[in-house]
């Protein structure tokens, strides 16, 4: 079954040259990524999806950044391409949408420029071509009056738009896999749920896979399919989105669904929160790394560190007691 | 679709003709910077000009008429040797300002490209920072008269000179801009992307370091033109008997008492050039950097 997935990241360590020391900002992560599918990566700021979305794109700095494990797309890995052979990946096979839309944009270059820029890197059209290309990724996206908003400055349209104009760039060249990094947090939420309807559409459309970084959970009931969520460089759950919200085995996938406010919740009580803080990452503590905020802790959690146990069918957890928990 | 696509770029070009013409607008609302450019404007048309509307040469010798005043045959009186002082300023005037303006484009160059690459690379940038440094800690003019004095004074080593004493501030100019356009997302956008290093430098980050860059292009220029006629008042520039400004400056200091005018015409164009110069850089910045604009500041 191996050959069937896109995207197949094995034990991808990333390390960084600080400072302080080496820090490890992703430890031992494993997931993958079939055709035509959703994987939603779930976990709070610092948890390191941003740093696995860029360790994809290899974007790290060079100098400072230490990649261990594979990354295999397509049967190569990424992590041993030459500098040229990733530049033929990026924006091709593979492409990112940011969170930021307001500064993802170059302000000096027109929108249809920068569209048709990189399909005149990548399929080697020539301008006019790369354009009416442009125009007609635009009105995919839904931009209305796209032979117009072509020859606009990205100040010149709203935020929503610009996403749309960021969406338009990555799929310029048909990519196979999208990476979508939290792209409707600075969005407001009515265009919020229009871009993530766009992103599905596209999908299918484009028959593409999506790796979708998010932090919110109504994110992922939505588009994704699969969800893996990451703790302190860690992924401490993989299961499908059903799974996720009926049974959720670790204690800190519980308590994120647990922090979603209900309507229908007494106003007066106070939301709930995960207690305690998130540890720094360059003092990890031994044992399970989420041990000092667990409310189900023990002495072998303090101690020693649970592995990523496939408990049933295509449903993965590190913890030792998530049996005990899950009743 | 044919007919589609000329109806796109027609929007296009209209759209730009439209931003063009509000920044057109925008300068024009900025009157020094208007008086600048017309001063700028108008000594360039002198010095292309002016050697027509004498009939004297900058090196014809008059011994009969040396150290004449101001009259209507020599507009700005002779010199000590009776060659036409307005010849010798027109002429010197086009030896400055060419000189003044090659080693401003060859600073803005030079400084672009090193900017430009110890921004991107760190290794290159403790490397070029530091020679920058090094020639920054060097007076000016003293570095100028010492690469002169090793190459020779003729006006292209005179450019030579005050290239490499200016390019260390164009190169943190350009370098401190293009630090801050490097940690942008669209930069980092534009990796993921697909884009070479060569590309993002130059099709990216270049234009958005323009407008300091254009800023310190019309200093350096300004400054040009101080630096070169000290250097050849000095005797360390344009060697005599070619005029320059800085040159004729030194035949008029022996005799300032008895003919004042060879010292005042020189200066009143060296000043004219140099606060042309500033006033259109002032002009520049308030147009190109909206955050000092001086439209801005009114409206509050």
């Amino acid at each position: 079954m191996a050959n069937s997935n896109l995207l197949e990241i094995k034990d991808l360590k990333t390390s960084f040259l600080t400072e302080r020391g080496l820090v490890t900002a992703v430890d031992g992560v494993s997931f993958s990524i079939k055709p035509g599918e959703t994987l939603g990566v779930v976990g709070e700021s610092g948890c390191g999806k941003s740093v696995t979305a860029a360790s994809i794109m290899r974007l790290l700095n060079k100098d400072s950044t230490i990649y261990e494990g594979e990354i295999i797309y397509k049967g190569k890995n990424l992590l041993k391409l030459s500098e040229k052979e990733m530049r033929e990946i990026r924006g091709n096979e593979i492409s990112i949408i940011f969170q930021d839309a307001m500064t993802s944009l170059n302000p000096v270059y027109t929108i249809g420029d920068q569209i048709a820029e990189s399909l005149m890197i990548h399929r080697k059209l020539n301008k006019r071509q790369a354009y009416e290309e442009a125009i007609e990724m635009l009105r995919m996206t839904g931009i209305p009056a796209p032979e117009k908003r072509v020859h606009e400055y990205p100040h010149e349209l709203s935020g929503g738009m610009r996403q749309r104009a960021m969406i338009a760039m990555a799929l310029s060249c048909r990519p196979s896999l999208l990476i979508a990094d939290e792209p409707t947090t600075a969005l407001d939420v009515t265009i919020q749920a229009q871009i993530l309807d766009l992103i599905n559409d596209l999908k299918e459309e484009l028959n593409m896979s999506v790796m979708m970084i998010t932090h919110d959970l109504g994110v992922v009931a939505e588009v994704c399919t699969r969800v893996v969520v990451m703790y302190l460089g860690q992924v401490i759950e993989e299961t499908d989105v059903e799974s996720l919200f009926d049974q959720p085995l670790h204690p800190y996938t519980k308590g994120l669904l647990e922090c979603i406010p209900q309507l229908e919740d007494d106003r007066s009580k106070r939301l709930f929160t995960i207690k305690g803080i998130v540890p720094s990452l360059d003092n990890v503590p031994k044992g399970c790394r989420f041990a000092q905020r667990c409310p189900y802790v023990d002495e072998q959690c303090m101690s020693e560190s649970p592995d990523l146990k496939e408990v049933s069918q295509g449903h993965k957890v590190r913890c030792w007691n998530y049996d005990k928990i899950s009743s | 679709m044919e007919i589609n696509t000329k109806g796109v770029e027609h929007i296009g070009s209209e759209l730009k003709s439209e931003k063009f013409k509000l920044l057109f607008r925008r300068f024009l609302f900025n009157k020094l910077a208007v008086v600048g450019t017309v001063i700028v404007i108008l000594l360039c048309l002198f010095s292309i000009v002016g050697p027509f509307m004498t009939k004297y040469g900058p090196l014809d010798i008059d011994p009969m008429n040396r150290l004449q005043p101001p009259s209507a045959d020599h507009w700005f009186g002779t010199d000590n040797f009776g060659r036409d002082l307005f010849s010798r300023v027109v002429h010197g005037g086009r030896v400055s300002l060419v000189v003044g303006f090659s080693a401003a484009l060859l600073t803005a160059i030079i400084g672009m490209i090193i900017g430009l690459y110890s921004s991107y690379y760190r290794i290159l940038d403790h490397v070029l920072m530091r020679i920058c440094d090094g020639l920054i800690a060097f007076p000016d003019i003293l570095l100028a008269i010492a690469i002169t004095a090793i190459l020779g004074p003729n006006p292209f080593n005179v450019v030579i000179a005050i290239t490499i004493v200016k390019v260390p501030a164009m190169a943190r100019i350009v370098r401190s801009a293009a630090l801050v356009v490097k940690e942008q997302t669209y930069i980092e956008a534009l990796k993921a992307q697909g884009a070479s290093s060569w590309r993002i430098i130059w099709v990216h980050m270049a234009p958005n370091t323009i407008s300091p860059f254009l800023v310190q292009m019309t200093y350096v220029f300004a400054l040009s033109i101080i630096l070169e006629a000290g250097l050849s008042f000095l005797g360390a520039g344009v060697p005599a008997p070619n005029p320059s400004w800085g040159n004729i400056l030194y035949d008029g200091k022996a005799v300032i008492f008895r003919a004042w005018w060879m010292t005042l015409f020189p200066s009143i164009f060296i000043t004219l050039a140099v606060l042309g110069l500033n006033l259109l850089g002032d002009g520049l910045r308030d147009l190109l950097d909206p955050h000092t604009s001086k439209a801005n500041k009114k409206l509050k």
